[in-house]
């Protein structure tokens, strides 16, 4: 015999928190993908109230940066977003070339456009491969992963890392690009679109998949611009903000790509937006190989910024002493007493950099805006009214990652 | 926005959004660098300036963080707060620079304008200990709650002042 709650005190004596169930979600759990904590209030298995957490991983990445000089803080910004470590570098030293007043070569900016669109393919299926395996699709994630493996492999032949890549530089990259990376990019743009439709029909109609995310996690468009959301989380609720068009950087107002958006604001349209964009970017890669300017990668000797090659160092006179200067602190760059701030779009949304320069090698100060921030602010907003099961589809679909979150 | 800049260009603003501001709070200091239209608003007129902006369609609140000119050639304030804004639909961009000093850095909180600006807000309170008035839940946000300092501050160590060594030790048995 079962007694009811009621019978016991008059609702009117019971304190609303009462009933209230407290669970602890993190910071170390498989679903959490990354080192994050939430606080959940939950009334049966609805969640009532989410506390998010953050905090774990902090490092002091801005403060770092402020002590090493412009091409040292590349390999911390590798450790940010570690999911996409490329558009990383080329959104700090794009950052870096706003404030230097640096005008890159066009075989320089169409290799960072291959560079940065290709980490965001690996982004997107670490992001959607993540969604489907918490909301039960095994196989969806292995075919992600799968992919990502092969872009790892493109990144270790360009420049010899496969994970914290470190390749770009103030004024130019570390290596060119070689032939032997063109056929691997060739034949990665072969063979990717078939895996997209496999993953594809792997999940946008099943029944699971759908029941899980459409409907889960709705962000309205005004919510969304008002709450700092960028990137697809911002696109998926109909802001059709992308700084690749609105803004053109590096070689992309050259090129031909839609831009990516559904009107849904859910977990579903997010995870839409992510699989559509892989298209677009495929698209980007091609162009931007078909039409890879040749003649220098990086800048001249005469500005000063970009280490030359070693063929110069040994053979010329300026190469000599401009390598020189450039190994030497105080005698490389010409830092202004002035500041400015210059973003991407980075698979995760707007990544930027406010850096003051105050004449020293060094950032005065090196302020990274980090999209995760505000999609993980966006998280209680989000849940409320939900289960405990689309806690971790919602928290899948905004892309946290820990590292860049706390830096 | 170097504040060490002694001319201040008085000069008939371009930007229309800037005219409005000056008409609403007077005459202030502007400047453009790389294209960047930037524009320094005194404390208290900060939340003023900074609605009258959103409703001239700055929806998009980019970021909020600071700058701490402890130990910067020539400045004239200690810490400057960095307000990026961006219009989702006309894509301009305007930076807004609001400076304050010791002992009691304080602003108002933008919460009220833009959700966007709770947790950079509390990031910058965490990092610097600026106050912002107004704000629902000013609480640290990525360094632990009982910590003391403000370590992006310029006074405060790279390594830290060994808050690291004194950090309790917690054993199995007295857990």
């Amino acid at each position: 015999m079962s007694i009811a709650p009621a019978e016991f005190e008059a609702p009117s004596e019971r304190r609303s928190e009462d009933y209230l169930w407290t669970l602890n979600f993190g910071p170390q759990h498989p679903a959490t993908h990354t080192t994050l904590r939430l606080v959940l209030k939950l009334e049966g298995e609805r969640v009532v109230d989410a506390m998010p957490e953050m905090g774990y991983l902090h490092s002091g990445f801005e403060k770092i940066g402020e002590h090493l000089t412009f091409n040292q803080y590349v390999t911390v910004t590798d450790r940010m977003n570690y999911i996409s470590p490329m558009a990383n570098n080329v959104a700090w030293h794009h950052a870096v070339e706003k404030l230097l007043g640096i005008e890159l070569t066009p075989r320089c900016s169409y290799i960072r456009t291959i560079i940065a669109e290709l980490a965001r393919i690996s982004d997107h299926l670490l992001c959607n491969g993540a969604v489907g395996l918490d909301t039960g699709a095994f196989t969806f994630f292995l075919y992600a992963f799968y992919q990502r493996e092969v872009i790892y492999d493109i990144f270790e032949t360009l420049c010899g890392a496969r994970f914290t890549n470190s390749y770009t530089r103030v004024g130019g990259v570390s290596q060119d690009i070689t032939p032997l990376v063109i056929e691997k990019i060739r034949s990665f743009l072969k063979t990717f679109p078939k895996t997209l439709d496999d993953m594809e029909r792997l999940l946008n109609r099943n029944r699971i998949f759908v029941d899980r995310t459409k409907g889960v996690g709705l962000l309205t468009k005004a919510e969304a611009i008002n709450r700092g959301a960028t990137g697809p989380v911002a696109r998926a609720s109909g802001v059709t903000r992308d700084l690749r068009r609105d803004e053109p950087y590096l070689a992309y107002a050259d090129l031909d790509f839609h831009v990516c958006c559904a009107a849904a604001g859910d977990c579903y349209a997010r995870y839409l937006v992510r699989m559509q964009e892989m298209r677009e970017s495929l698209k980007i890669v091609a162009q931007a190989l078909e039409n890879l300017p040749a003649g220098p990668v990086n800048v001249g000797i005469d500005q000063r910024t970009a280490l030359p090659n070693k063929k110069q160092v040994y053979s010329t006179i300026e190469g000599t002493i401009s390598h020189f200067e450039l190994s030497m602190s105080n005698r490389g760059f010409e830092v202004p007493c002035e500041e400015s701030y210059a973003a991407i779009e980075a698979p995760n949304g707007e990544l930027g950099f406010y850096i003051v320069g105050d004449g020293e090698d060094a950032a005065y100060r090196a302020r990274c805006r980090p999209p995760s921030v505000l999609h993980f602010a966006l998280f209680p907003h989000l849940i409320r009214g939900h289960t405990l099961s689309d806690v971790v589809a919602v928290l899948g679909s905004l892309n946290i990652i820990a590292a860049e979150l706390d830096r | 926005m170097n504040p060490s800049s002694d001319a201040p260009s008085d000069s008939v603003p371009t930007c229309p959004h800037l005219a409005a501001v000056q008409q609403a709070c007077g005459p202030l200091e502007s400047s453009v660098f790389r294209g960047q239209q930037r524009v320094v608003v005194p404390a208290e007129q900060s939340f003023a300036a900074l609605s009258l902006l959103k409703d001239r369609g700055f929806d998009l609140l980019v970021d909020v963080s600071c700058v701490d000119y402890l130990e910067y050639r020539g400045a004239k304030h200690r810490y400057g707060l960095v307000y990026l804004l961006a219009n989702t639909s006309s894509n301009d961009r305007l930076t807004v620079r609001v400076f304050v000093d010791d002992p009691e850095p304080t602003v108002a909180s933008v919460v009220p304008l833009w959700e966007a600006a709770n947790w950079l807000e509390r990031e910058v309170w965490d990092l610097f200990g600026i106050r912002f008035t107004g704000h629902p839940d000013l609480r640290r946000l990525v360094m632990p709650e009982e910590f003391t300092a403000h370590p992006l501050r310029k006074d405060y160590p790279l390594q830290g002042r060994g808050e690291r060594h004194n950090f309790p030790v917690i054993t199995r048995d007295h857990s």
